[in-house]
């Protein structure tokens, strides 16, 4: 018998267990966002397809319903500053520790994994905790959240690069500082080229964390001005909301899946141009360990 | 060098923050301003409130809070491997010519807002709801207010919220698992349930240790997917619920902060295993 059939051999109840899983986690999201699409204010069934939540309705559509619009706005800031403030100390930490030996890099080893482990509550509390007894200078709301996201997804950064360096190896590196490169050219020349698909699954992942933070956000909110998508999921779902909610989930939706795809066609470039593949689930597996 | 401005950074936001929640737990407060005064200092520091919250878990009215936290945990990290493990198995080793469309499947509720999926459950789960219409469809009773502070609401949100989560670590170990192992399995008589249960099984262990802890950890500390399933439902209350009432409703911050020492040193095994694995690891693909 020839043994590839059996490694590939069918498994009908797997497939279907797996297939009906893989509906079951996107069908409900796919009835939300049709559910933003409601002509009417239902929010549990399917009514004539409008536009009205997303800007028809003068007053509670998304368009014209301000607090929906800030807390859009909101979310975007902090996800687009803390990508720029997060990655490349993530990025310069995960080369840090690479090559840092001895006792000492055990612990910022373990210090690095940390807020990784550490339950969301725990890391909102403290950040609550610390911001209103100790750094009372730093503004409250959008500052604070943004210090926030910064420190917890650090370290998404870092493993996903480090996963890269693994892959890289030092011989590039010294081959570089062979031919006469600083140590400075050599990182700038040679590594960070390398190291591009794994800065671009970075960027992505801590975007989509930071748009995706519920807790960290909520914990240092000081009111409506300060407000994140979801927060305001999260609160509006309460009151006796409209599908508006839905619309605002879903135009978020839409934005990181564009940016998904835009990071997607890059990375698909830089591969071309001789890169490695980074494996379908991009930088995503590295982070489960 | 290049690693000083993290380190500093997780210092000084992290350690201190972490640190700032002891100050308050072991801290005074203010008599008439009901505000916090932590103690900074650890040789003042004050253990009463500390005590008092220690004896309510075990004792008093947070026992049933902390039993009932453990009880969902261990429910929805059962779903999770009941559904898990099929998916991730056979997206690692029978999906075929499909894999690469399954594996976009599994990873896109990565990039979903996570309320927007519990959101997209709250629409689902409407008395007059498409769960309870189909439900209608076979003849069953229609007409559950699901959303009305059940225990099964909440450990499904769990396992809906959670699972994606479990599948990728698990996937991960899976695909990587030496199929000729399998192979020699088979080739040496065994049947294919025997295979899996002595060669397959056990092979997977730490993905299954790795994907169980990135799963229980946070689902510790959840307290929105309960209350948002609910209404805050009394009746579901988890830890977390707790803490963030503490804190944030009640002059009695203290209270709170011990509640999080609390459950930080109950899961303080998980994370350090989790931690001593991944650094492991890290080494081995560095070596």
């Amino acid at each position: 018998m020839n043994p590839f059939r059996r490694r590939h051999g069918k498994a009908p109840v797997l497939a279907m267990v797996t297939w009906v899983y893989v509906l079951w986690s996107l069908l409900p999201v796919l009835i939300a966002v049709r559910i933003s699409l409601n002509n009417g204010r239902s929010r549990s069934s399917f009514q004539p397809m409008s536009f009205r939540w997303y800007w028809g309705d003068s007053t509670a559509s998304l368009l014209h319903d301000d607090s929906m619009r800030v807390a859009l706005f909101n979310t975007l800031e902090l996800a687009g500053l803390c990508m720029l403030i997060a990655t490349p100390i993530g990025v310069a930490m995960a080369i840090g520790l690479q090559r840092w030996r001895g006792r000492t890099s055990n612990a910022a080893n373990g210090l690095m994994l940390v807020p990784i482990v550490t339950p969301e509550i725990v890391f909102g509390v403290a950040l609550f905790l610390v911001f209103t007894q100790l750094y009372t200078g730093f503004p409250d709301g959008l500052t604070r959240q943004l210090l926030g996201h910064v420190t917890f997804t650090i370290s998404f950064v870092v493993v996903i690069v480090r996963g890269r360096l693994a892959a890289i190896g030092t011989q590039y590196e010294e081959a570089a500082r062979d031919l006469g490169a600083s140590r400075l050219q050599a990182i700038r020349l040679v590594l960070l080229p390398l190291l591009s698909p794994a800065i671009f699954a970075s960027v992505m992942v801590v975007f989509a964390t930071s748009v995706d933070d519920f807790v960290i956000s909520s914990f240092l909110s000081t009111g409506a001005s300060t407000e994140t998508v979801p927060i305001k999921i999260y609160s509006g779902a309460r009151a006796g909301s409209t599908p508006a909610l839905n619309a605002l989930a879903t135009v978020m939706l839409l934005l990181t899946l564009a940016a998904v795809a835009i990071a997607t066609v890059v990375l698909k470039s830089i591969q071309r141009r001789g890169g490695e593949d980074p494996g379908p689930t991009g930088g995503l597996a590295g982070l489960s360990g | 060098m290049f690693a000083v401005p993290g380190v500093g950074w997780l210092i000084a936001f992290f350690v201190v923050s972490v640190y700032a929640v002891m100050a308050v737990a072991f801290g005074g407060v203010d008599p008439f301003l009901k505000t916090s005064i932590p103690a900074w200092n650890p040789l003042q520091w004050d253990f009463t409130t500390m005590g008092n919250v220690i004896h309510e878990v075990f004792n008093g009215y947070l026992r049933e809070v902390f039993v009932r936290t453990f009880v969902f945990v261990a429910l929805s990290l059962a779903g999770c491997v009941a559904i898990g493990y099929p998916v991730a198995y056979y997206a690692a080793r029978k999906a075929g010519r499909h894999k690469g469309l399954l594996l976009a499947a599994l990873v896109l509720p990565f990039w979903i807002s996570y309320l927007m999926r519990m959101l997209a459950w709250t629409n689902l789960l409407q008395p007059d709801g498409l769960v309870n219409q189909v439900l209608g469809w076979f003849s069953l009773p229609d007409n559950r207010n699901w959303l009305d502070g059940d225990w099964y609401t909440v450990v499904i949100g769990l396992i809906y919220g959670y699972v994606p989560f479990f599948i990728l670590p698990l996937y991960s170990t899976l695909e990587r698992l030496d199929g000729r192992l399998i192979e020699a399995g088979r080739d040496l008589g065994a049947s294919a349930r025997q295979t899996f249960l002595r060669v397959t099984l056990p092979l997977s262990v730490p993905g299954l240790m790795a994907a169980s802890v990135i799963t229980v950890l946070p689902m510790f500390g959840d307290y929105y997917t309960n209350s948002y399933l609910t209404s805050g439902s009394p009746r579901t209350e988890m830890v977390g619920n707790q803490i963030e009432n503490y804190l944030r409703n009640t002059g009695q911050p203290q209270t709170g902060a011990s509640l999080v020492l609390i459950l930080m040193a109950m899961l303080f095994v998980l994370m350090v295993y989790y931690m001593v694995t991944t650094i492991r690891q890290q080494r081995a693909a560095e070596r």
